[in-house]
């Protein structure tokens, strides 16, 4: 009757039931409704031919947990499924995904264009290490869209950032930069650990290559390291010249070309065909259980982290001890509006501030708050704090620093799920200590 | 490989082997708005083990040059010309969905050609959807969407893909998108509407064939694969359960399993 008229629809899955289910068949798995640990490190083979066909990627399967495990397939698959995206690989840590996709794309002589505003360690990755292998970088400003399309040379492979710079809340503006890659040639790879795929999903604004610190939102519990690198699928390598790595015969399997053979999936099996077979940075089995019970309830927390960093933007603005603040919900941050475009479901749970009084007065604030976590790490469902100057980016040098767009007076803040009102209180024990250091520091 | 049909040029994958004359051939025809890539869990095996694998890009599709083919007959026409075009008197034909007519008219028209048919997900017709061919043939994204949903069983659209890391769904929708959706997915649909000579297609087939169906199968429900079965003298039939129809990538091992054992069988591969 009505049937004829009624419009279709697709009927997959949604982002929540994604979150608990994607990537597990419970049937396949002795009926297990939880996700089991598969805590091996290798897999028997049927015989000696079913052996030879894992080895040549002529079929699916475990080998080796170095290259895959069914636990941590599953966590690949969930992510894949939640980011939009075609394939996915867990690494043993967010800088080891980073290093395997850069990796994956490029060899010595290369050139990557790498947006200046990253975490300390990722920069230290790009201008220090990445060197040593031949790979050379540009920086430009995140804000500077123009800039990276100058930075891009013959040798460049790719554009690198991240979504939300860290630790100064820049905005990267994603579409406009993707579409400079792609004119070029060249992939855009996006970090959005500060966003997870509930904020943000970066392919549907062009980039190609997404990571994750899966330590951060992600799991939210802080209590094991994980990364990502998750595959867009849309990207042609076989469009140019530029990667005959994934498209010409490639010597470590019987000339198999990656681009040619696996399309959508090329980039994430080269990288675990190569990458993982020969620098082995792996997931462990019970790192990958404990993140995927943390992406179960994603954007439940997601909604409280961004509930409580709105108020706290509010708080800290009000507050006589504050000299400014940042995070792209201030009206006058300079990419309020360009949040509500790629993050219409939050704009995260980072802010950073400045205090009034200077390092002085950020050390006694940091030395003083009792329910804030002062340590070097983000995106934990309890409120973190840290002074970038002398923590996380200590290790820049001045002219760095103030290129990074930090200040000695910032103090970044991961907001948590705890009660608001809680939190505004440890502020207030913060900020009544900077205001005195010496008083407080005599109590 | 590429190599010329009708003076377009046509891409094949060879299974990451070099394609060898003195190997018996299998081809590989995909279903509507897909690619060479769906068959890799199938063809890799059958590469390394003694055959010439092709897993062809139909016109218009893929990598492939030229316009998509108009009617699943031309398709059919086409396959008989690929086996020609490279150097063989005979192939094994393996297809999915749409490739399931496309093999099914070929080997009616071409018995001296073909070996043996394996069809996977196959029935003698496949009428579509109007809403669903409407959206393709105006180029819509949303077909894609609901193909790709329609084409999973419950099962696969949870995931679990074989190759670790990799997600059914949006890999598919990826293949299925990386052309003009208008100019594959509409005229491969189209097509498919099109098609009425599959029934007596079926009939005239003598070579050994096997149907390869799965329960949860919306697309191409057992049933009418069974009916399609039934018209093909001696056909063999393996019903997979918890399975939709992209059942060579959802149950890739037991795909690859049957298959083995039937083309092995009935044709030989070329002793190493």
């Amino acid at each position: 009757m009505s049937d004829k008229k009624k419009e279709l629809k697709p009927n997959t899955y949604k982002f929540d039931t994604l979150s608990l289910h994607a990537g597990y068949q419970p049937h396949k798995n002795a009926g297990s409704r939880q996700v089991p640990i598969y805590q091996t490190t290798s897999y028997l083979f049927d015989d000696v031919d079913h052996a030879a066909a894992l080895f040549n990627l002529e079929r699916g399967g475990h080998i080796y947990s170095r290259i895959s495990n069914p636990t941590v397939g599953v966590l690949e698959e969930r992510v894949a499924s939640l980011e939009g995206g075609t394939a996915a690989l867990a690494t043993s840590s967010g800088m080891s995904a980073i290093f395997l996709a850069v990796m994956t794309l490029c060899e010595a002589g290369d050139h990557l264009v790498v947006s200046s505003q990253l975490y300390g360690g990722t920069v230290n990755l790009f201008r220090l290490t990445l060197p040593k292998f031949g790979i050379k970088c540009t920086f430009v400003k995140p804000r500077d869209t123009q800039g990276f399309k100058k930075a891009i040379q013959k040798n460049t492979k790719g554009i690198f950032g991240e979504l939300v710079g860290n630790p100064g809340n820049e905005i990267m503006n994603m579409p406009e930069i993707a579409k400079i890659a792609h004119e070029a040639g060249i992939p855009l790879m996006v970090d959005a650990t500060y966003q997870t795929p509930y904020l943000c999903k970066p392919f549907e604004h062009g980039a190609d290559i997404v990571i994750h610190s899966l330590t951060k939102w992600m799991a939210g519990h802080g209590s094991s390291m994980a990364g990502i690198l998750v595959e867009g699928g849309k990207f042609d390598w076989m469009q140019n010249d530029k990667f005959p790595t994934m498209t010409k015969p490639y010597e470590g399997y019987h000339g198999l070309s990656f681009a040619e053979e696996f399309g959508p999936t090329a980039f994430t099996m080269k990288a675990r065909a190569e990458g993982m077979r020969d620098f082995g940075p792996c997931l462990s089995p019970q790192n990958a259980w404990n993140v995927l019970q943390g992406i179960e309830t994603l954007s439940v927390r997601m909604k409280k982290h961004c509930s409580n960093a709105e108020e706290m933007v509010k708080y800290l603005m009000d507050h006589e001890s504050v000299a400014w603040v940042s995070h792209p919900s201030v009206p006058d941050h300079p990419d309020h509006e360009l949040a509500k475009k790629l993050l219409p479901n939050g704009r995260g749970s980072m802010i950073a501030f400045g205090i009034k009084g200077g390092k002085e007065a950020g050390v006694a604030f940091i030395n003083n708050v009792k329910l804030a976590s002062h340590l070097a790490n983000v995106g934990d469902t309890r409120t973190l704090v840290i002074h970038p100057a002398s923590g996380t980016h200590s290790q820049m040098d001045e002219a760095t620093l103030k290129f990074a767009g930090l200040s000695h007076d910032m103090i970044r803040l991961s907001v948590g799920i705890e009660d608001i009102e809680d939190i505004k209180n440890d502020f207030e024990v913060g900020f009544r200590a900077a205001r005195k250091p010496r008083l407080v520091s005599n109590q | 490989m590429k190599f010329k049909v009708d003076n377009n040029e046509v891409y094949a994958s060879t299974g990451g082997r070099p394609f060898d004359k003195k190997k018996p051939l299998i081809i590989f025809v995909h279903g509507s708005g897909l690619t060479h890539m769906t068959w890799v869990l199938q063809t890799r095996y059958f590469a390394f083990h003694g055959y010439n694998a092709l897993a062809i890009d139909l016109p218009g599709h893929g990598l492939s040059g030229g316009e998509s083919l108009k009617s699943i007959e031309e398709m059919a026409d086409w396959v008989a010309a690929v086996i020609d075009a490279v150097g063989h008197k005979q192939a094994s034909l393996v297809g999915h969905s749409q490739g399931c007519l496309v093999t099914v008219e070929c080997t009616a028209r071409y018995p001296n050609k073909i070996k043996t048919l394996s069809l996977m997900g196959g029935a003698g017709a496949i009428p579509m959807n109007p809403q669903l061919l409407s959206l393709a043939e105006n180029n819509d994204p949303k077909a894609v969407d609901l193909m790709m949903d329609w084409a999973h069983g419950p099962a696969g659209h949870f995931g679990g893909h074989p190759v670790p890391g990799l997600y059914h769904i949006n890999t598919g929708t990826m293949l299925a998108k990386s052309r003009t959706i208008q100019n594959t997915l509409g005229v491969d649909f189209r097509a498919c509407d099109n098609y009425k000579n599959g029934f007596e297609a079926a009939k005239k087939i003598k070579c050994p064939t096997l149907s390869i169906l799965a329960t949860d199968d919306k697309m191409c429900p057992v049933k009418e694969g069974k009916k399609l079965a039934s018209l093909i003298e001696g056909s063999q039939v393996d019903i997979i359960d918890n399975c939709g129809h992209m059942m060579l990538l959802e149950e890739a091992d037991r795909v690859l399993t049957v298959l083995k054992k039937f083309i092995t069988t009935n044709y030989p591969p070329l002793s190493s």
